[in-house]
């Protein structure tokens, strides 16, 4: 053996811990515009150097530039802007509803809205998304109802999914909306097996799926990324990298070494790195992936940087594991005030339509819940017993049978 | 139907190739499944009769191949997956029980998965712990899962075409030991070939065996031996060693089980021995020893009998001393006809 000193064990920590003054000196960000835009046909093997990069649309001033600006006219951007208020809205009023004790869970997506706005705006209802919990805001931007979504929260008699899954669960096939596992990552797969199985049947429909910064250390990621590259899925994979995994920071699943996107480089997928909170970049990324996969010429990683400004859960208190003022202190700053800022700033919003807009948000939210509360919250209502009996097959055998017997449903 | 002999693998296929012919929707994939044919050749010939888009290679990954059904069969499509041992089933094992299994009840009947996981099972082959395992009560346990098990060619086609054709997931175990021959344990008497035998008469069109429905392999009055799987002839072969006039049940299917088969048939005899090749703690023999004793107390004559693979790994060089074989059923028959003393 060399005389060599003593091996010792690393194990990665964060920046800032509670206490500490937040500290993101050491994240490597482009400026609005900076980024090149390649075309959809690139060879992944001519673009590498995108997974390292961040693409901007939005600068400090709201002004929208560069190659990736989509150039979305204002009544798309009016929709986009509509959307993330009402999901952040939505979330506030469940968050409060689960505090009022009606439902027994709930999680926000605050910080993150423009992600999933944006993508359900871009990906056509008809193709299929593969979310986590946090993409409320593809059921909300696709106008799913906000009554149906509470009705889920509460396990009511009106529950869509006839209260068999914990809140914010949900499953709307109807607006491409895949039914959500709390097994975190089983989903990617899959969504490149649906994609697999639309380019065999020769459709036009695409499939995205989400996953966590956290849980691409899960082994259906790797599959996920092997089968997409070898059949050449049409699939769009995001990777939402919001810094924390209930409180493991993104160094723990391996984001000190080298940037998710980056994991992309090694399948010979295309890989993007996306500022998150810039609704103009999530929405020109997420386009050029979507026609890369329409047009056949396979799957795009997209790691969408952004920040989880709400907690974990309604079970989690960060103040315990994170700087207590991170999220203010996150340097691209909030979804909704930059694409605000960008509308006032070409003369399209203002101030006054804001809070008009947040107002109808409000009412929109308020008019739900009366809705669905007048059917009940947890433990008020439920859908009938029988609902759990039912749907293990398609059709029952006689265990199932004799124990509901013996429930006497 | 005019029929030909066929072995089980031969059976296999000819469901596989009947259902992609009838079905776009069907389609074939795993480890060496496709231009090869598989390692048991239980897909041969699919890919050049189907093309390379319906029977294809996958990498090697388990959960990537069920994970990708998954996706496929909530899509509409009715993939069947071949794990190429039910040893190497477990990476798969979150996709099958926390996706598959809960798929149509989790999302109130919107998505649902009719896909089949096919996989060679069980010992007598000499392939140590990681080519003999029995797991299949590691997903008779899971709600929302089939389990199939045939023990011959003629149920084999037709029990895997009710399995494509079923709309819930449907785990598929095929008796390795089975494929090329009816197995009675004796291991060391000359292994005789399937073509001798009427279950080997196989269809060459297609036709179901009902899921759910157990098999009398052989009618009898004194004891009532359940069995799966190779397990069958053991049974059969250790009757007869034993001289007992034994009903010997072919399960077929584990889930849904044929209870009221079973009930009819140990009400008649009074007795009842379980044979299995799995280890035999939280086997599904305790499982149907329960189910014995809470329908039939009354009419048994002696306590139910399990034969099982011991509470071990299963081991390479006492292939013999694991495996349940029919000296091993005989004893337990005479024990349970002299009241289980």
């Amino acid at each position: 053996m060399k005389n060599t000193p003593p091996l010792s064990l690393r194990v990665p920590e964060p920046t800032g811990r509670p206490g500490d003054k937040p500290d993101f000196s050491h994240l490597q960000l482009d400026d609005a515009g900076a980024v090149e835009r390649p075309e959809i046909s690139t060879e992944p093997s001519q673009m590498r150097d995108m997974a390292f990069r961040l693409i901007r649309v939005l600068d400090d001033n709201g002004e929208a530039v560069g190659p990736w600006n989509p150039k979305l006219d204002p009544d798309t951007l009016r929709r986009g802007l509509k959307a993330m208020i009402l999901t952040r809205t939505f979330d506030d009023r469940m968050h409060r509803a689960h505090r009022q004790g009606k439902t027994s869970f709930y999680m926000k997506c605050t910080g993150e809205e423009a992600i999933a706005v944006a993508q359900g705006m871009v990906l056509s209802r008809e193709d299929m998304g593969f979310p986590t919990y946090r993409q409320q805001g593809l059921l909300i931007s696709r106008g799913y109802p906000l009554a149906s979504m509470m009705n889920q929260i509460y396990s009511n008699a009106a529950d869509p999914i006839k209260g068999r899954q914990l809140p914010i669960m949900y499953s709307a096939k109807d607006y491409g909306f895949f039914t959500i596992s709390g097994n975190l990552g089983t989903q990617y797969i899959q969504a490149v097996g649906w994609a697999m199985a639309s380019a065999y049947r020769g459709d036009n429909k695409i499939a995205a799926a989400w996953i966590g910064d956290g849980s691409t250390a899960e082994s259906d990621f790797h599959s996920a990324l092997t089968f997409a590259a070898v059949y050449k899925a049409p699939v769009v994979l995001n990777v939402v990298n919001n810094q924390w995994a209930i409180s493991s920071f993104q160094g723990v699943a391996g984001g000190m070494e080298t940037t998710f996107a980056s994991k992309g480089i090694g399948y010979g997928l295309p890989s993007l790195r996306v500022d998150g909170n810039d609704f103009l970049a999530v929405w020109a990324a997420t386009s050029w992936a979507e026609e890369r996969a329409r047009t056949n010429q396979g799957a795009t990683l997209i790691e969408i940087f952004t920040y989880r400004g709400a907690p974990h859960s309604t079970s989690d208190d960060p103040s315990r594991y994170r700087p207590a003022d991170e999220h203010e202190q996150w340097p691209l700053g909030d979804p909704i005030e930059r694409l605000k800022q960008h509308l006032i700033k070409i003369g399209e919003w203002s101030e006054e339509q804001q809070t008009a807009a947040e107002a109808e948000a409000v009412e929109q939210v308020r008019a739900a819940a009366k809705e669905s509360e007048a059917i009940g919250t947890l433990g008020q209502s439920r859908p009938s017993v029988k609902e759990m009996f039912e749907e293990v097959f398609a059709e029952p055998d006689w265990r199932l049978v004799e124990q509901r017997r013996e429930v006497g449903v | 139907m005019s029929t030909t002999p066929m072995n089980m693998i031969q059976a296999l296929n000819s469901a596989l190739d009947n259902k992609m012919t009838e079905d776009p929707t069907v389609l074939s994939f795993g480890e060496d499944t496709g231009y090869f044919g598989g390692v048991f050749r239980v897909t041969d010939h699919l890919q050049k009769n189907h093309g390379l888009t319906r029977s294809f290679d996958t990498p090697i990954s388990e959960s990537g191949i069920v994970g990708a059904a998954v996706g496929m069969s909530t899509y509409g499509l009715r993939p069947v997956v071949e794990i190429q041992f039910a040893d190497y089933i477990y990476p798969a094992y979150d996709q099958i029980v926390s996706e598959a299994a809960k798929m149509r009840y989790r999302s109130g009947g919107q998505f649902t998965c009719p896909l089949v996981v096919r996989s060679p099972y069980g010992g007598g082959i000499f392939g140590g712990q990681t080519h003999s395992q029995s797991p299949e009560s590691l997903f008779t346990h899971i709600s929302g899962l089939k389990v199939v098990i045939p023990s011959n060619p003629y149920d084999a086609k037709g029990l895997l075409t009710s399995a494509i054709e079923d709309d819930d997931p449907v785990i598929f175990f095929e008796p390795k030991r089975l494929y090329n021959g009816p197995f009675d344990g004796w291991h060391e008497k000359p292994v005789s070939p399937w073509k001798a035998q009427e279950l080997a008469q196989v269809p060459a069109e297609k036709y179901n065996v009902p899921i759910g429905k157990a098999r009398v392999m052989r009618e009898g009055n004194d004891v009532t031996i359940l069995a799966y799987g190779t397990m069958v002839w053991v049974a059969l072969a250790g009757a007869e060693h034993a001289g007992v006039d034994a009903e010997v049940i072919d399960l077929r299917t584990l889930v849904p089980l044929d209870i009221e088969t079973i009930e009819a048939s140990v009400k008649k005899t009074g007795r009842c021995v379980i044979v299995h090749e799995a280890p035999k703690t939280s086997g599904f023999g305790g499982e149907l020893s329960a189910l014995v004793q809470e329908r039939c107390f009354y009419h048994l004559e002696a306590p139910v009998a399990r034969v099982t693979g011991w509470d071990t790994p299963y081991p390479h060089a006492f292939e013999w001393e694991y495996f349940p074989g029919p000296q091993r059923v005989a004893d337990a028959l005479k024990s349970v006809m002299t009241g289980g003393r």
